[in-house]
């Protein structure tokens, strides 16, 4: 059978993916192609790549086991400790694999998105470490946001530079990164999700696959089992989520879900929920799911959390959850300011507000007693302390 | 379309204008506008929210443009209307056009006598595979974008493709806006591109701001299309005196 992976000559999952970009882009991207498709199976490549993750990224990440959380639920609870990776965040997985990529190609400049700030530190942690050029592009509402992120990156030597059109979001500085690439060519974009023109959605999910792999191993080493039941990440655009269900999409018997940003409420009209209210269209150069009027303009999103304030998803993630082998539940703000206080509180972990909207589906779920449950704890939540404080929590969760 | 390529003596000057900009129902006091000067066609852009190729003129006409509440419909009605004959091409990205059905949006351009269209994200080998058919039933020509990278061989696949309308060769790797296109280094290119397009026409764009980067740009292909320094023009209340100057 065809791996749920598996794309086709033009960068295709079944309907979604592909690679809608104007003809400027069109000789940078076919470089790219070339390249990502010939180190990806390259020994030294990936020799690099493992060293690396190891000794700089301190991987692998604890598998925990939540003990709290499982008396709560009645499961069994484990948490992918992802947040322990270097900066903070699983986005350094696929940043140290496209930064080796580009020094492969000859690049010695990056440019990126980031909304979080997260992939934005990510990039320019490893820009520093390969000295590369680095200019970032972040909406001027998360700069405002994230403010500790934006001093980290200039800190590091970044470039940090405010994308001041439309919604000032993820979304407008994907589209600054992407005009940055088009008038300077010999730039490498290191894209932090699993979003944009094929082959980025299969490049960074194959980056973002060692969290997967290494839940398989660090699961039979601890319980005998060979996979999870249940596997649960958050999804922006997707790249944690690919990650940690990369190594389960073929085997139907794991349950993959799959936790957007509901906002204020999926029909409140301040939602970043694509999966429920987005429709088939192309954004940053991807057939996907996206957020959009009646007329295919695209529409700004809400969330709390500046990660998943992305109108639309990967096509990877728009394939599998239109075939309904991936669930995708919607979580408000305050629920996840809930999960956010009570993993604080009961397991002494602050979690990125990302990775909070996961722990909260915990909520919606029904479990067996035996099921193994793995959430991607995606992030920690250093960066967003000032929005968990400026939020009261509602006690009556707890 | 044809005809006016057929019968060209100098280069053809085609103006790009953002419809539904500076105000909603603009688009017939533009046209008459044309219709006194010496433009030959008019490359009409579909508003949309996040144009990708597209530098900061472009952008803020398109965000203006929705603002004032353009959309398709809107379009379409206009255009039934219109009183000018001259030929307009339809610049548009693609994700307005497939929400809109691209059938329907077939069907209206044809209804609305539109000439061709200028898709910059429908890239030449998805198009092939996947939209082809679709645009061939109703036979308005889709114009391809070349740029000075272009390889050869994919110059002659958009030549094909465009050989009912014209290829629009990108004057310079950039976003529009960018900097006065046609220096000597490029020239060269550029009469290489027309010799590969054969028969198919070939309109430079990107960077032409007034008469003498359109002279330098244009001279040895079939004209050149002037964007972002016309709308800027338009902001300031100056587009007759812009116009006046070819
Ligand atoms: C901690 C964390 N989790 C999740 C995300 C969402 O991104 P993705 O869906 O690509 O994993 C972000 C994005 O910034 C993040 O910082």
């Amino acid at each position: 059978m065809k791996s749920i992976l598996e794309t086709d000559e033009l960068g295709f999952y079944g309907e979604f993916g592909g690679a809608y970009i104007p003809e400027l882009l069109y000789p940078s991207v076919q470089e790219l192609k070339e390249a990502f498709f010939k180190y990806k199976g390259d020994e030294d490549f990936i020799a690099e790549f493992k060293h690396l993750l190891k000794d700089y990224v301190g991987r692998p990440t604890p598998l925990y086991f939540s003990k709290k959380l499982s008396e709560k639920h009645g499961a069994q609870i484990f948490l992918k400790r992802e947040d322990l990776n270097h900066t903070g965040a699983h986005k350094i997985n696929n940043t140290i694999g496209q930064i080796l990529l580009a020094k492969r190609m000859g690049k010695t400049q990056i440019v990126a998105e980031t909304g979080a700030g997260q992939h934005g530190v990510a990039t320019a942690t490893v820009c520093a470490l390969m000295d590369m050029e680095c200019t970032i592009y972040m909406g001027a509402k998360d700069i405002d946001r994230q403010a500790p992120n934006v001093e980290r990156m200039k800190y590091m030597g970044a470039k940090v530079v405010s994308a001041e059109s439309g919604s000032k979001t993820l979304k407008d500085a994907t589209n600054e990164a992407i005009r940055h690439w088009i008038n300077n060519p010999d730039t490498f974009y290191l894209i932090g999700s699993v979003v944009g023109p094929h082959p980025y959605p299969a490049m960074v999910a194959y980056f973002q696959a060692v969290i997967s792999e290494e839940i398989k191993k660090q699961l039979l080493q601890k319980t005998n089992h060979e996979k999870p039941d249940i596997v649960i990440a958050c999804v922006g655009g997707g790249s944690n989520a690919a990650g940690a269900f990369y190594h389960f999409y073929d085997d139907e018997n794991v349950r993959l879900i799959a936790v957007e940003a509901g906002g204020l409420g999926i029909k409140s009209g301040k939602s970043a929920a694509t999966a429920v209210l987005g429709k088939p269209g192309v954004i940053h150069g991807s057939y996907t799911l996206l957020m959009q009027d009646a007329y295919g303009q695209i529409v700004e999103p809400h969330s709390i959390s500046a990660g998943l304030d992305y109108p639309g998803i990967g096509p990877l993630h728009a394939a599998t959850i239109s075939s309904g082998r991936v669930e995708a539940i919607a979580i408000n703000d305050n629920e996840a300011l809930n999960a956010a206080q009570l993993l604080a509180k009961s397991e002494g972990i602050i979690p990125a507000l990302e990775t909070a909207h996961a722990l909260a589906a915990l909520n919606h779920c029904e479990f067996k007693k035996n099921d193994v449950v793995v959430i991607n704890l995606s992030g920690r939540g250093d960066k967003d302390m000032q929005t968990l404080l400026n939020n009261k929590y509602d006690e009556s969760t707890f | 379309m044809k005809a006016l390529f057929k019968n060209q003596s100098k280069p053809l000057l085609s103006i790009f204008t953002t419809a539904g900009y500076p105000k909603i129902d603009d688009l017939d006091r533009q046209l008459a506008l044309f219709d006194s000067k010496n433009v030959n066609f008019i490359e009409l852009g579909i508003p949309f929210s996040d144009p990708m190729a597209d530098g900061p003129t472009i952008q803020e006409t398109s965000t203006i443009a929705l603002q004032n509440g353009m959309n398709l419909d809107i379009l379409f009605g206009q255009l039934n209307e219109r009183k000018s004959t001259l030929p307009i091409v339809l610049m548009g990205y693609l994700n307005p056009i497939l929400l809109f059905g691209l059938e329907r949006f077939l069907e209206l351009s044809k209804k609305a006598n539109v000439s061709g269209f200028i898709i910059p994200d429908l890239e030449i080998d998805l198009y092939q595979e996947r939209y082809k058919s679709i645009f061939e039933a109703f036979e308005i020509p889709v114009c391809f974008l070349v740029t000075p990278r272009t390889t050869d061989a994919r110059i002659q696949k958009a030549a094909e493709l465009s050989k009912n309308g014209f290829v629009y060769l990108v004057s310079t790797n950039s976003i529009t806006g960018g900097e006065v296109a046609g220096n000597n280094k490029l020239s060269a290119r550029y009469e290489e591109i027309k010799s590969l397009c054969g028969a198919t026409p070939v309109m430079i764009g990107f960077g032409i701001s007034d008469r003498h980067s359109f002279n330098g740009a244009a001279k040895n292909l079939n004209g050149g299309i002037i964007g972002s320094a016309y709308l800027k023009a338009l902001k300031k209340g100056e587009e007759t005196e812009f116009l006046n100057q070819f």
